[in-house]
């Protein structure tokens, strides 16, 4: 997928921080968050409560957790975790998408493809790193430059997913 | 002369009646094949649902509203190449015509051939783009971003914006619906946008971009279904049609068949009474 935003806002607050925006409370009550965790072709959590999300993203890799600030992001090449309430913890990597935190703490997170960290090979991610590599040193147009360096992107985050 | 006649008839009904039969064999097996790739585009829909509504959410709970501009409409009318699905296209066809009377200042993306030729007649010069190629394959998310990567790339500006596509509902019905569509500035002037922590443009566009061929596909998914469920059916009620006139036609076929017989043998005996009269 095209990169939408080339340039990053250097003056992007960094949002990692939790802000109360209404009376102080403390977080053993408060309300559930509520997560859709979808791709175009895959339901992951269809509004399924879980204690904690993290998400990478082009503002930075923050943690989602009920009450969280409403905020937009846009998801970086990365690994996504799940704190499900149980005290299961699953991890997803995904290549892209954004995703949303509502004021009634319900998040949509959409991915344009999410797969269990565990199902991925790490030799085919090196592969596929050594593979865009070389295209980048053999691009020609900046569209193929953009495409190459997405790619070394993509699979440098698919080998640190592996580690 | 009768006599020929009777055979001529002959001749011209079984010509008739193998035509029909050919043409119940052919909807017979399109019906097969439509319920085969309905059964796919359904279970692929499930999946892509909660996509799709997730897609929707932020637009709902930020209650962005249409922005306030003279910069016109613009409609995605999706739709596909491939006809003999029922009311399908025409759905979509007549609530374009409807919207573009009411609203002169509107631009048109269509997505598939069939839409295009209903339009084209009056409308063409609201027609901005036309994708085809579409149908033949179930919908993939990346179709959805080329279309989307597109429609961005022309720079059309509007200020109120929808996708127009059919729901689908049952294997028996679907709703012609529309989706709303946000431009960026809508977005940013929404009530609830300042509840939204630490947003830049650049999060905007990229989220408004990515929206975009979101909705797209998931609407792509769904009238594929409906696409698929509606040709079922009409391919059914062809082959039932089809059979009622094979039973209409093979019914007059021996009718005929029985009174040239009839005929015949009424000459014989007539000639055979006509010869021992003489004697």
């Amino acid at each position: 997928m095209e990169r939408m935003a080339l340039t990053r806002s250097a003056l992007r607050l960094f949002s990692g921080r939790f802000t109360q925006a209404c009376q102080v409370r403390g977080y053993a009550d408060a309300p559930s968050m509520s997560l859709t965790f979808a791709a175009p072709s895959q339901v992951l959590y269809n509004n399924i409560s879980v204690k904690q999300i993290d998400v990478p993203s082009f503002s930075g890799s923050f943690g989602i957790l009920p009450a969280h600030v409403p905020t937009l992001a846009v998801l970086k090449p990365g690994v996504v975790t799940v704190f499900e309430n149980d005290g299961s913890t699953k991890k997803f990597f995904v290549s892209s998408g954004t995703v949303t935190i509502n004021e009634d703490s319900t998040v949509q997170l959409l991915a344009e493809e999410a797969v269990p960290v565990d199902t991925l090979d790490i030799s085919a991610a090196k592969e596929l790193l050594a593979q865009s590599q070389s295209q980048l040193a053999s691009a020609s147009s900046e569209v193929a430059k953009a495409e190459a360096e997405i790619s070394i992107e993509v699979s440098e985050a698919l080998v640190k997913a592996c580690e | 002369s009768q006599q020929v006649r009777g055979t001529a008839t002959l001749k011209m009904i079984s010509i008739r009646l193998k035509s029909v039969k050919n043409i119940q064999k052919i909807t017979q097996s399109m019906k097969m094949v439509s319920a085969a790739k309905y059964t796919k585009a359904e279970r692929e829909l499930k999946l892509a649902r909660p996509y799709g509504i997730g897609a929707q959410e932020f637009y709902k709970k930020a209650e962005v509203k249409d922005e306030e501009g003279e910069k016109g409409q613009l409609i995605i009318a999706v739709s596909s190449d491939r006809g003999l699905c029922g009311a399908v296209h025409s759905s979509i066809g007549r609530i374009v015509k409807t919207d573009i009377a009411a609203n002169p200042n509107t631009k048109v993306v269509i997505v598939g051939d069939k839409v295009r030729n209903i339009l084209q007649r009056l409308y063409a010069k609201n027609i901005a783009m036309v994708v085809t190629e579409v149908g033949r394959k179930p919908a993939v998310f990346g179709d959805a971003a080329l279309v989307a990567q597109s429609i961005i790339n022309s720079g059309i500006e509007f200020s109120k914006g929808k996708i127009l596509f059919n729901a689908f509902r049952t294997v028996v019905s679907f709703r012609t619906t529309e989706m709303p569509l946000y431009s960026q500035n809508a977005v940013a002037n929404a009530s609830k946008l300042p509840v939204y922590d630490s947003l830049d443009s650049d999060v905007i566009q990229s989220y408004t971009e990515f929206s975009l061929a979101s909705l797209l596909f998931y609407s792509m998914k769904e009238n594929a279904t409906s696409e698929q469920s509606s040709r079922m059916t009409a391919m059914d009620n062809a082959s039932k049609n089809a059979g009622e006139m094979i039973d209409k036609l093979t019914m007059t076929f021996n009718r005929t068949r029985q009174a040239v017989i009839t005929r015949e043998l009424i000459e014989i005996i007539s000639g055979a009474a006509a010869l021992e009269t003489k004697n």
